[in-house]
This record gives C-alpha cells, sequence and structure tokens, in this order.
C-alpha cells in the first residue's frame, strides 16, 4: 500500500482511464441515440470508444500496480483482464453490427448495453474489496438480461433473458448473505484484509460459511457445476452477439476476480478447501462433457462445453502455486479466443437477424450440415476452433491444455490430471462430430448459410482474424507466453 | 534445412493440391504424386550421400544430421530435427507408400479431389514430423496432429461398412483411442520433464538431456507406461486394439495404406527411439509382461482373422498378428532382434500396403468386400490373383520374401533371451500359413459366383503392384542395405538395453 502515496492524480487517472473511457462512450452513444438513430454511427462510436479504451490500457501498461482509490487496484493482472474484456467486446460490436441489420426494432440500444456489460467486465477485473466485487457483478450481469433478450418477440430469446435474470438474482442474493456474514466476524470487505482474518480465524464457522457463500455466487455465473443448469438454455436462446459476450467477456471477468480472491485470500490455501475444490472440478469436466455429448444443437453443445472447459480451468485454481497463475492466463486466452472464433461463426450464419417465432438463430446442428462446400473460409474458422476446443496440437487450445496437465502434474494432483484426460477424450467425441458435420454433403436438409460478402464485414474479418490467431499461437506461443509470464511475474 | 524440407514439402503439397481442385481432378494428383516423389527423392539423396555408422566414441552428436531452433524459451523446447538411420528408413518408407497412396486412390477417389489429397499429404507430413523430432513437445505435437487429417480421411471418403457400422463412427473411435492414449503420453513426457526440472533445475524437452534424468524406480515405472500405452494403442497391442479393424475396414484404400503402412510404424519407432532408451530399466522389467502381449496378440490376430467375412478387416488383423513379433523383437532387446524388427517392419509395411492395395482394385470391380460374394476370380480378372498370391505368401513369411528375414531374424534374436516365448511365437506362423491360405482359397479359387469376366490390370495398377513386388523380393533377397543403414540406431539401442539388463543384474 506504500504506493499510494507515490502515485499524483495524473498517474491514477491514466491508470483508470480505460474504464472512464467506456463510460463515455455509454454517454456519447446514449446521447447519439437521443439526438439520431443511426445504426451505422452508433457501432462506430462503440468501436472507436473502446479501441480508445484499448488504446489507454496499453499506455498505462508500465505503471505497475496503482491503486485507484482503496477499492479499486489497476495492476498487470487487471489490464490483461482488461484486454481480454475489451477485445471481445469490440469483437461483439462487430459481430452485432451485421446481426441486428435484419432487426426490425431498435438496434442501437444493444452498444449501450453492451458497452456497460464491458464498464462491468473492467470494474470486475480491478477489484479489491467487496463493495467493487458486487458492483462489478451487477453492472455486468444487468445489462446482459437485456442483451440476451435484446430480441424479445422470440421465444428463446426471452426465455434465455429471464432465465439469466432469475439465476442472476440468485447468485446475488448468495453472494450477499456470504458478504454479510464475513462482515459479520471480520468487519472488513478488503480482500487483503479479510485474507488476513481468515488465516488468522480459518475455523470460524460462520467465516467459512461466508465464503462458501460467496464462491457459490460467483460460481453460478461461472457455470461450475452444480450451479450450471441454466446455461445450455441461456447460450441456446440468446442472440449470437449477446451470447458471445456471456460466454467471453463475462466469464473471464467473473473467473479474473475469483483468482484474485484466492491469491489474497489465505484459508483457501488448507487442504480440505482444495480437496472439495478439485471434487467440484472434477464433476464440472465430467458433466459438462458428458452433458454435451448427446446435443443436436450447437450452442447448447458450446454451452456445455464452457462449462467443462471451466472445469479444467479449475484445475489450476485447486493447485494455486507453481505455475497456477501463468495457466489461468494462458488458458482464459486461449480459451476466449476459441470461443470468440466458434460463436462468431454461429453469429455470422445467424446474420442478418430473421424474425422466427422460435430460435432465430441458426443453432441447430444440422443447418451446418456441408457448410465447407458451400462458405469454405468459414468453415474451416469453425473447424479451427472445434480443434482448439478439444486441445489438439497446432492449435491455441492444445497450449492451454499443456499448460493445464502440466500444472496438475507438478503438483502430483493426479486425479485431477486423469479427469482431464478423460473429459478430453469425451469431449473430442461431440467436437469431432461438429466438424465433420461441417464437410458432409447431404442434400435436401434444412441449412443456413452466412451472407456471401461475409468476409468483407468487420464482422468476418475479426473471425478471420481470430482463427488465425489461434493457429498462429499454436505455432508460436512464445509471445502469448511472455506476455503472461511477465504478468503472472 | 534440408531436414525442415523434408517437413515441409508435404504440407505445402497438400495445399497446392487443395488450390489446384479448381484447374480440375488430375492436377491434384499429379501435384501429390510429384510432390511424395520429391520428398522420396530428397531422401535417397541424403541416404546415399550421408554415413549411418555410429560415430567414434565420444563424438559429439550420433546424429547424421540435425537442425534446431528456439521455440518456446519458457519451457526450453525447441524445434530440435535429427534424423539417424532408422528415421532415414521410416522416412523412405513414408515418401514411398505416400506415393503409391496417391496412385492407388488415382481412380477411387472422384469427389471432393483436392480436399482429399490435401489430406493425404498431410498425414505424411506430420507422420516425417514424428521421425524427426527429438524434442519431447515437438514429436508429441505431430504424434497427435497427423490424427485429423486422418480422421478426415475415413469419415469423409471412407466406405460405410457393413453391419450398420458408419465410418464416422470408425473415425472417431480411432480419433477417441489414440488422442486420449496421447494424452498419457503427455502426462509422462511432463512427468519427466519436472522430474528433470527437480534434479537441474532447468526446464528441457530436449532427448538428450531427458535421457539422463534420474528417476525413482517407481517414477520411471509409471512414466515408462504412460509412454507404452500411447505406442501399445497405436502399433496396436491386444487389449488395446479395437479401433484397427474398424478404421482399416471403413478408411478408402488409401487411407489403409497409410495406416498399416506407416502410422503402426511409428508406434515401434516411438517405443524404439523413446520408451526403450528413456526407461530401460524399468523397460527391462517390463519385457516378460511385453513379450507376453505381444504373444497374444500373435494368436489373437491370427485367430480372428480366420474367422473374418470383409477381406480388409482380414487383412487389419493380420496387422495385429505381425505387430505381436515386432514387439516381442523391441523387447528382446538383442541387436539381432532389433535390427529384425527394422527389417520386419519394412517388409509388413510392403505386403499389407500391397494386400490393402488389391482389396481396393477388388472393390472397384466388385463392390463388395465380402469374401462371400467372391471366389473363384482366379479365371475371372487377368493378373492380379498373381499378384495377390506373391503378396500373401510374403504375409505368411515365406523364405525368399522379406518377412521371411525378418521373423527369422526376430526369432533367432530373440531366442536367447526368452526362449518359451519364441517357441510359442513360432506355433504362430502356422496360423499365418492358415490365414494367408485361407485368403487365396476363398477369393480366388472354388467355385466362381457369376462367370462374366471383370476388368484386368490396367497399366497404373500394373506399375504400381510390379513396384511393390520387385522391392518385396529384392530385400527378401538382399536385406543388407537396410541392416546396414539401421546398424547404428539399433546400436544405441541395443546398448542402453545390456546397460539396464547389466545394473538390474548387479543388483541382485
Amino acid at each position: 500500500m506504500s504506493d499510494v502515496a507515490n502515485h499524483g492524480v495524473l498517474t491514477t487517472l491514466l491508470a483508470i482511464s480505460p474504464l472512464i473511457l467506456v463510460c463515455l462512450t455509454v454517454i456519447v452513444v446514449m446521447l447519439s441515440i437521443a439526438w439520431k438513430r443511426n445504426h451505422a454511427l452508433s457501432a462506430i462510436l462503440t468501436a472507436v470508444g473502446l479501441n480508445a479504451a484499448l488504446l489507454a490500457l496499453l499506455f498505462g501498461w508500465t505503471l505497475g500496480s496503482v491503486d485507484v482509490t482503496s477499492v479499486l487496484v489497476v495492476d498487470d493482472l487487471s489490464r490483461f483482464g482488461g484486454v481480454l474484456v475489451l477485445m471481445s467486446t469490440l469483437a461483439c460490436v462487430t459481430l452485432a453490427h451485421h446481426y441486428l441489420e435484419g432487426y426490425e426494432g431498435p438496434r442501437d440500444e444493444f452498444y449501450l448495453l453492451l458497452t456497460s456489460a464491458a464498464a462491468g467486465g473492467l470494474v470486475l477485473v480491478s477489484a479489491r474489496h467487496m463493495t467493487t466485487l458486487f458492483f462489478g457483478i451487477e453492472l455486468l450481469s444487468m445489462p446482459l438480461f437485456g442483451m440476451l433478450a435484446y430480441t424479445f418477440r422470440d421465444r428463446g430469446a426471452l426465455e434465455s433473458g429471464i432465465k439469466y435474470m432469475v439465476l442472476s438474482a440468485a447468485a446475488t442474493a448468495f453472494l450477499l448473505f456470504g458478504m454479510a456474514l464475513l462482515y459479520a466476524v471480520t468487519g472488513t470487505l478488503d480482500f487483503a484484509e479479510l485474507g488476513a482474518a481468515l488465516s488468522a480465524r480459518g475455523s470460524d464457522p460462520w467465516l467459512l460459511a461466508g465464503a462458501g457463500l460467496l464462491l457459490v455466487g460467483l460460481a453460478f455465473k461461472l457455470s461450475i457445476v452444480p450451479f450450471h443448469l441454466w446455461t445450455p438454455d441461456v447460450y441456446q436462446g440468446g442472440p449470437g452477439p449477446a451470447t458471445t459476450f456471456l460466454a467471453t467477456a463475462s466469464k473471464v471477468a467473473v473467473f479474473l476476480v475469483l483468482l484474485r480472491l484466492f491469491q489474497s485470500t489465505l484459508a483457501f490455501h488448507e487442504n480440505w478447501w482444495h480437496d472439495l475444490l478439485g471434487f467440484i472440478a472434477v464433476i464440472t469436466m465430467l458433466v459438462g462433457n458428458l452433458l454435451a455429448l448427446t446435443q443436436n444443437d450447437l450452442k447448447r453443445l458450446l454451452g456445455y462445453s464452457s462449462i467443462a472447459h471451466f472445469g479444467y480451468l479449475l484445475v489450476a485454481l485447486v493447485v494455486n502455486q507453481g505455475l497456477a497463475v501463468e495457466t489461468v492466463g494462458i488458458y482464459l486466452v486461449t480459451y476466449v479466443l476459441t470461443t470468440l472464433g466458434a460463436f462468431g461463426v454461429v453469429t455470422l450464419v445467424s446474420s442478418p437477424y430473421i424474425a422466427t417465432g422460435g430460435t432465430a438463430d441458426a443453432s441447430p446442428l444440422h443447418h451446418y450440415r456441408g457448410l465447407f462446400w458451400r462458405r469454405p473460409y468459414l468453415t474451416a474458422v469453425m473447424t479451427v476452433s472445434m480443434l482448439s476446443l478439444a486441445g489438439i496440437p497446432f492449435t491455441a487450445g492444445f497450449i492451454g491444455k499443456f499448460y493445464i496437465i502440466g500444472v496438475g502434474v507438478e503438483a502430483h494432483r493426479w486425479w485431477l490430471v486423469g479427469s482431464v484426460v478423460v473429459g478430453s477424450a469425451i469431449g473430442l467425441y461431440y467436437y469431432l462430430r461438429v466438424m465433420v458435420t461441417l464437410f458432409l454433403h447431404e442434400p435436401g436438409m434444412q441449412r443456413r448459410d452466412a451472407t456471401h460478402d461475409w468476409a468483407e464485414r468487420a464482422g468476418g474479418m475479426v473471425v478471420l482474424g481470430v482463427a488465425t490467431l489461434v493457429i498462429l499461437l499454436g505455432l508460436y506461443p512464445t509471445p502469448m507466453i511472455n506476455w503472461v509470464n511477465w504478468v503472472a511475474g | 534445412m534440408t531436414l525442415v524440407w523434408l517437413i515441409l514439402i508435404p504440407f505445402i503439397g497438400g495445399l497446392l493440391c487443395w488450390q489446384a481442385e479448381r484447374f480440375g481432378d488430375q492436377a491434384p494428383r499429379w501435384i501429390a504424386l510429384g510432390t511424395m516423389l520429391l520428398e522420396l527423392a530428397l531422401v535417397l539423396g541424403l541416404w546415399v550421400s550421408s554415413d549411418f555408422q555410429l560415430p567414434a566414441e565420444g563424438a559429439a552428436s550420433v546424429w547424421t544430421l540435425e537442425w534446431q531452433a528456439d521455440w518456446i524459451p519458457r519451457f526450453g523446447i525447441q524445434l530440435h530435427l535429427a534424423i539417424d538411420g532408422l528415421s532415414l528408413l521410416m522416412i523412405a518408407l513414408t515418401g514411398l507408400l505416400g506415393a503409391m497412396a496417391v496412385v492407388c486412390s488415382w481412380k477411387e477417389i472422384v469427389r471432393r479431389v483436392g480436399f482429399f489429397h490435401l489430406n493425404l499429404l498431410w498425414i505424411l507430413g506430420g507422420v516425417v514430423g514424428v521421425f524427426l523430432a527429438i524434442d519431447l513437445f515437438l514429436f508429441f505435437l505431430f504424434w497427435e496432429m497427423m490424427l485429423v487429417p486422418m480422421y478426415f480421411l475415413i469419415a469423409l471418403w471412407g466406405h460405410s461398412g457393413s453391419q450398420g457400422s458408419s465410418r464416422i463412427g470408425a473415425a472417431t473411435k480411432f480419433f477417441i483411442y489414440t488422442q486420449a492414449s496421447g494424452l498419457l503420453m503427455l502426462i509422462a513426457i511432463l512427468g519427466l520433464v519436472f522430474a528433470h526440472h527437480g534434479a537441474t533445475g532447468e526446464y528441457t524437452f530436449a532427448y538428450a538431456d531427458l535421457l539422463n534424468t534420474p528417476l525413482s524406480e517407481t517414477t520411471a515405472w509409471w512414466l515408462m507406461l504412460g509412454f507404452f500405452v500411447a505406442f501399445a494403442v497405436k502399433l496396436p497391442v491386444v487389449p488395446l486394439h479395437g479401433w484397427l479393424p474398424d478404421a482399416h475396414a471403413q478408411a478408402p484404400t488409401a487411407g489403409s495404406v497409410d495406416l498399416a503402412g506407416i502410422l503402426l510404424k511409428t508406434a515401434a519407432y516411438g517405443m524404439l527411439r523413446f520408451a526403450l532408451p528413456l526407461f530401460p530399466e524399468a523397460s527391462q522389467a517390463f519385457a516378460p509382461v511385453a513379450m507376453t502381449l505381444g504373444l497374444i496378440g500373435i494368436f489373437y490376430g491370427a485367430i480372428l482373422a480366420c474367422g473374418q467375412q470383409d477381406l480388409k478387416r482380414l487383412i487389419a488383423y493380420t496387422s495385429i498378428s505381425h505387430m505381436g513379433f515386432v514387439l516381442i523383437g523391441i523387447y528382446a532387446g538383442t541387436e539381432l532382434a532389433l535390427q529384425g524388427v527394422v527389417a520386419l517392419m519394412v517388409a509388413h509395411a510392403f505386403s499389407a500396403a500391397g494386400l490393402f492395395i488389391l482389396s481396393g482394385q477388388l472393390y472397384e470391380r466388385l463392390h463388395t468386400r465380402d469374401m462371400r460374394q467372391m471366389g473363384g476370380l482366379w479365371g475371372r480378372i487377368r493378373g492380379l490373383p498373381g499378384f495377390a498370391l506373391v503378396f500373401v505368401a510374403a504375409s505368411l513369411g515365406l523364405p525368399g520374401t522379406a518377412n521371411f528375414v525378418g521373423e527369422f531374424m526376430v526369432m533367432f534374436g530373440a531366442f536367447g533371451v526368452a526362449p518359451w516365448v519364441v517357441v510359442i511365437a513360432s506355433a504362430g506362423l502356422i496360423l499365418a500359413a492358415v490365414y494367408s491360405l485361407f485368403i487365396m482359397q476363398r477369393v480366388y479359387y472354388g467355385p466362381p459366383v457369376e462367370e462374366t469376366p471383370l476388368a484386368g490390370l490396367d497399366r497404373r495398377e500394373t506399375i504400381l503392384l510390379f513396384g511393390i513386388v520387385a522391392l518385396v523380393v529384392f530385400f527378401g533377397v538382399y536385406p543388407q542395405p537396410l541392416l546396414d543403414t539401421s546398424a547404428g540406431a539399433m546400436q544405441v539401442v541395443q546398448q542402453s538395453v545390456q546397460q539396464a539388463a547389466a545394473m538390474t543384474g548387479g543388483v541382485q
């Protein structure tokens, strides 16, 4: 905390400027909508604002750890998270622009919601106090209700939005109750002080109950078994860009705050916590993968697969030593890139939006049959994403899996390593099924295509870029490893 | 740089094939053939120009040719390629069988020709990578990477099979078996690396550094098992063979040729290069189990082969039987047996490839692989049955064929180490004669189903088959070039086994 005195107002402002810029973007876009509705203008303003925030983030790169008030800290980890959140949000903006062109209702507000949620993500990755944790989670979740139910005339989207709202309410209740218990015992809400209190009085049942409830609240958001039941429905029903945001930015931000909690609260270093968490990790991997096996709906399948992936990620948290932080960083990068690729293709194939009674997106798997013979490059993106999700070498996903297995082997957690292997083997089955569907050719099936000019649109370019990055990082991961290693430092 | 080009040529050729599809169906085929011939020429040039004797004691490197570059410094991972006699033979085999695979699918594959050849060449590129990589991370990457194009080959161009089993099912089974066992190997590799890290404080995946990692007995045992399981699935060793008959039965001819001819050899190569030298003591202790598994494989494969109705399934089971001999030879560990393993691998690649190509040609003419609908073909097809007789004879290990040389050397070399294993294994040779004659009897002799003559062999098919026959006979009569080339590499393996034997003997 001695840093605080050394930082002037300017440094502090520069450190927090990404968040300020994102909030400004919200206001500017809102004013522009009030003045004149113009879909393209809203999208461009949002993109410009997010890019400015990203630049500001890069400018503040060398500042080190800066305390912005006593509830926010901008350090390497939060900049790392900020980059991931902003990049995913940018990708969602480009996807949304193409997607919403076919939507008859008001289109511009989507960008407002998206940017607000991104601001929530930025707060969350910088949180070092329960108030900011709570504030960040709510700011992240509330706009998501709106985004998921944005195309509310579709039953699926409406259902998805409402389900996510109910789940979020439940998670919030757990979260607040947990915080209240912690505060009642310790009298503080600061992560570091809580950690000290926990290590001093680790066996106090109220403290443990509080910490447990807190974890349950976060586990809801990360869809960790047994708090995963909402995931497939929400993923399936929500409009493409909203689901993409939910699967990437939202999960990354929540996971990073969980990591920060783990780093500062020593009570989690006790053995039985680790065994319990290890057990949860194992069932999360297995349940996610097993339930994905029989899915015939691509978005549902991706939902279950994301459950499994967070099971893998939990391995790093359980170990929480050695390579653990680096592993989390690497895995999150690869996961975000891969998921952006997969959901990007789904969104592009579903773009522009077509009004239907059920779910509007091209979500059933048979829509993708033989896509390769009609849109080879788009299919290449999807294939790369599937291979990367399955952790096949020469894709970024493999580097992530390599780290996960490595961290488990290093700590001699053989059960966890074994479950990762079993989970991956099960996972292969459905990833391969999706992959081969893309290449089959069976005429006469109902199917959907991306528009012919998909590759010339911003969304298409982003998706192609993401896929290239997945391959490049699989071939030469050194830059990513150096970056994350420096962050984990 | 030659080594890098050996890997890159197939990958680049594959991309060219894919793009060349727009110029018609013939373009990808010619490009693929040219690529493989170029690869072959490069290897043969290397073969002629290099010396594969072991360098003198204390020389800097045991490799004939080496290339390395930094890749992931965080974990000491390098792009490290090297070639010695063993890898050179295997790569030459890859180039040759690759060219054959292209030629034999000339008329079989008529849809999506470009994409087919992309996959075919990428498999070969991955295999070459496996044979060249001596950084364990890189090795693992190629090991897993070659599965993806193979998966596509079976899933997209396979035959929808008999008895309701689908080609996609077979491809998925193949992929899951090999990938899951591959992950076990990854765990073992990481275990080894972390053990090395614990002992020396630095991360490295380099083969030469990891060779001398001090390991406790139990650790070495578990890590060795991790490697063994991965290789055993690919070889395949009974009871881990479940994927093989299905994959072979559903794969297109080129896929079967690659699978039996080259992919199975990567497993034997992996055992010779990694499993034995990295864990000599544990392997020595494991040898009786491995040899027993080899014996089981010999009999299991042969007996099941006798009961098959599907021609390609039958050949697939004979592969299991032959690989049993390979396994015995590898774990016998004498120089003669190890040299026999090399000869047997080459010989089996030719004879199995020949048989699979023949069954592909039969399928093109009869549109079935069911032997109950064959019979009496000797009079109906000109040329083909004669070739079949040669390959069947090779498969049963008739003297004068390369297979005989290999099997004989394996048995002879293993006899001093494990006489009873050899005695029992030689009974397996009788079963080999039984299933081989079954093939001839059921397919080519007996009453014909129809009388109408079928198309004879065209020039492409005749040249292809003649080439393989010539190689089988040549190496059967004069195997010395093979043995000279691999002698140095095999001596290294044999020395490590010997040292381990001496050490465990000393303890007792």
